[in-house]
């Protein structure tokens, strides 16, 4: 499915995805995190994202905090995919644990605008900009952390090794 | 082909010879640790419906984020927390008025040895490397299934070596050799990789200097910082610990993808201007930045050396006319010790609001936000846009010493001018 770009810069830090403020007991009710997702930095994001759009980040994109609202807080918006130049780690990892795909490409991060028409075709490991009918291709995802993703994350993963139903 | 201190913990770890940087592998976990906020992995272990942890003893939390509770939000998490620590019966437990800050806390309480692998979910996590441990920071999910599973999947990282050389000048600290070092290669500049302080310098530099050091390791996106445990972390482990522990040293012949060389006898006092950790500037350069609030403290820099360094500046003066001075030390035990140093009379002489060992404003949470357009000078770690504050808000981060003598002078300026 087709969706709009939303394009971010290079070192976007996890206070800007989430400010520090919002986290006292995020997790006892997430959804309240997808009003203030990108609040100070672009406080129109949450308002008109739509569920198909995409976050499309710069260098080091998640830079700062261990923080798993700021993925979460993503994946709230409705938003499945963000396309970056590099990932920082700790949000890398937090993107497998949380289900959100973390694509990591440099030629799309440089590439696309804001508001381009992108879609993903997981089979051909491929982005694709219908705004400029180019295609990036992004880096594949490790066969360990593949074999999580498929699993349903870090969760069922955790639940299996220790043979929990 | 040699090995270095972090491969050598990470094969140890791992029940292998020897491991090489970019495989995955599991390695053996010997403590996590955890705050209030990382209540959030207790959910998550309960979703995994796991009833017990890996080992109760190898679970340590405290709180410090969001305490005394500023919120409902917050009273709500805590309660949550306080059953969890209960329920899965979490032995080394820090509650309000016990501990204090994560990162000096359990050090303090001799939790924290060389050649561990340590995690937690926070960021900050890595600042046990100066005590030769590998330590890194992850989020909630992970933190969970560590505690579940005491292990923890992981790319081996490479290293990058930093080798420091010379006699440090008069009030030049361990923060600002950090702070230059992330200056200098940026704020991914180790990303994905370790960082390894080295050289006569850091032999020479004290353990609370060392701590602030790798504490900001993650700063430049490290996975973790590193430093050997020589006499310096030998002598602070004494009396602290009788559990054995391993100490590892790189080899001679070890690789690294870089090695940088700093001659420190020509550094200076220096500031991180907004909004980024690597926007390095001397302190002495920055000029007609007027401050609103000056915070001393943190997981980075609220140690007892911290709090000394800044009393020797602020002892005899005051904070200036309109600014805002809060002190946050970073453990009931290093705050009684400044009690009884006399320290806390000096602050509260000098126009001091005295914090307890709580994080604060730091990560904008509370007890002393900045309102727009309003700046600060921080010992904290990080200054980005609405860190503390409101988005319109600026923190530069520097020392004790520079963030003192800036407070005594209502704008930014370096120590060396007031003493």
């Amino acid at each position: 499915m087709a969706g709009k770009a939303w394009k971010f810069g290079d070192d976007i830090d996890t206070d800007a995805i989430i400010p520090g403020r919002f986290l006292a007991n995020w997790n006892k009710d997430p959804e309240k995190l997808k009003t203030n997702c990108f609040i100070d930095l672009a406080p129109e994001f949450a308002k008109e994202v739509a569920a198909e759009d995409f976050v499309v980040g710069g260098e080091n994109f998640g830079c700062g905090s261990s923080r798993e609202a700021a993925p979460v807080a993503i994946k709230m918006t409705g938003v499945k995919i963000v396309i970056a130049d590099s990932f920082a780690r700790i949000f890398y990892r937090n993107c497998i644990n949380v289900g959100l795909l973390a694509l990591e490409s440099p030629a799309a991060s440089a590439a696309i605008h804001h508001g381009d028409l992108l879609e993903v075709d997981s089979a051909a490991g491929v982005i694709r900009n219908l705004s400029t009918n180019e295609t990036y291709s992004f880096t594949p995802i490790p066969p360990f952390v593949q074999q999580i993703l498929d699993l349903g994350g870090l969760v069922p993963y955790v639940k299996q090794r220790l043979g929990i139903d | 082909m040699g090995a270095t201190i972090t491969e050598k913990i990470l094969a140890n770890a791992a029940g292998r010879e020897q491991v090489s940087p970019g495989e995955i592998i599991t390695a053996r976990v010997d403590a996590v640790i955890g705050h209030d906020i990382t209540t959030a992995a207790f959910r998550e272990l309960e979703k995994m419906k796991v009833d017990k942890v890996f080992d109760r003893e190898k679970v340590y939390f405290t709180v410090d984020h969001f305490v005394p509770s500023p919120t409902l939000d917050a009273a709500a998490q805590l309660k949550d927390l306080s059953a969890y620590i209960a329920k899965y019966e979490i032995k080394h437990w820090f509650d309000q008025g016990r501990g204090g800050i994560c990162h000096a806390i359990f050090p303090e309480q001799g939790l924290i040895r060389p050649g561990m692998v340590v995690v937690g979910s926070d960021s900050h996590t890595c600042t046990y490397g100066a005590l030769g441990a590998f330590s890194s920071g992850l989020g909630a999910t992970d933190v969970a299934a560590a505690m579940a599973l005491g292990e923890l999947w992981l790319k081996v990282p490479s290293s990058i070596k930093f080798n420091f050389f010379g006699a440090l000048p008069e009030m030049v600290t361990g923060k600002d050799l950090i702070l230059h070092t992330i200056g200098q290669i940026g704020v991914d500049g180790a990303r994905y990789k370790a960082m390894e302080f080295c050289g006569e310098t850091v032999r020479d530099l004290p353990i609370d200097d060392r701590f602030t050091m790798c504490n900001m390791a993650v700063e430049a996106g490290a996975k973790n910082g590193i430093i050997e445990a020589d006499k310096t972390a030998l002598e602070y482990l004494e009396g602290r610990t009788q559990m054995p522990f391993l100490t590892f040293s790189s080899d001679q012949d070890a690789v690294y993808d870089a090695e940088y060389r700093y001659d420190v006898t020509r550094l200076q006092p220096v500031v991180a201007q907004p909004y980024s950790p690597a926007n390095i500037a001397p302190a002495g350069e920055i000029n007609g930045v007027k401050l609103d609030q000056v915070v001393i403290g943190s997981c980075t820099n609220g140690r007892i050396s911290d709090l000394r360094a800044a009393a020797r500046i602020l002892r005899g003066r005051k904070a200036a006319h309109g600014v805002r001075l809060l002190v946050f030390p970073a453990t009931q035990q290093i705050y009684l010790q400044a009690v009884k140093e006399g320290l806390i009379e000096i602050f509260i002489e000098a126009g001091a609001m005295i914090s307890p060992p709580v994080c604060g404003p730091c990560l904008g949470g509370h007890l002393g936000l900045l309102a727009e357009g309003e700046v600060a000078i921080s010992t904290t770690n990080r200054n980005f846009a609405s860190r503390m504050g409101h988005k319109n808000s600026k923190v530069y981060l520097s020392s004790p010493y520079t963030a003192a003598a800036s407070a005594v002078a209502g704008h930014i300026i370096d120590p060396r001018q007031v003493i």
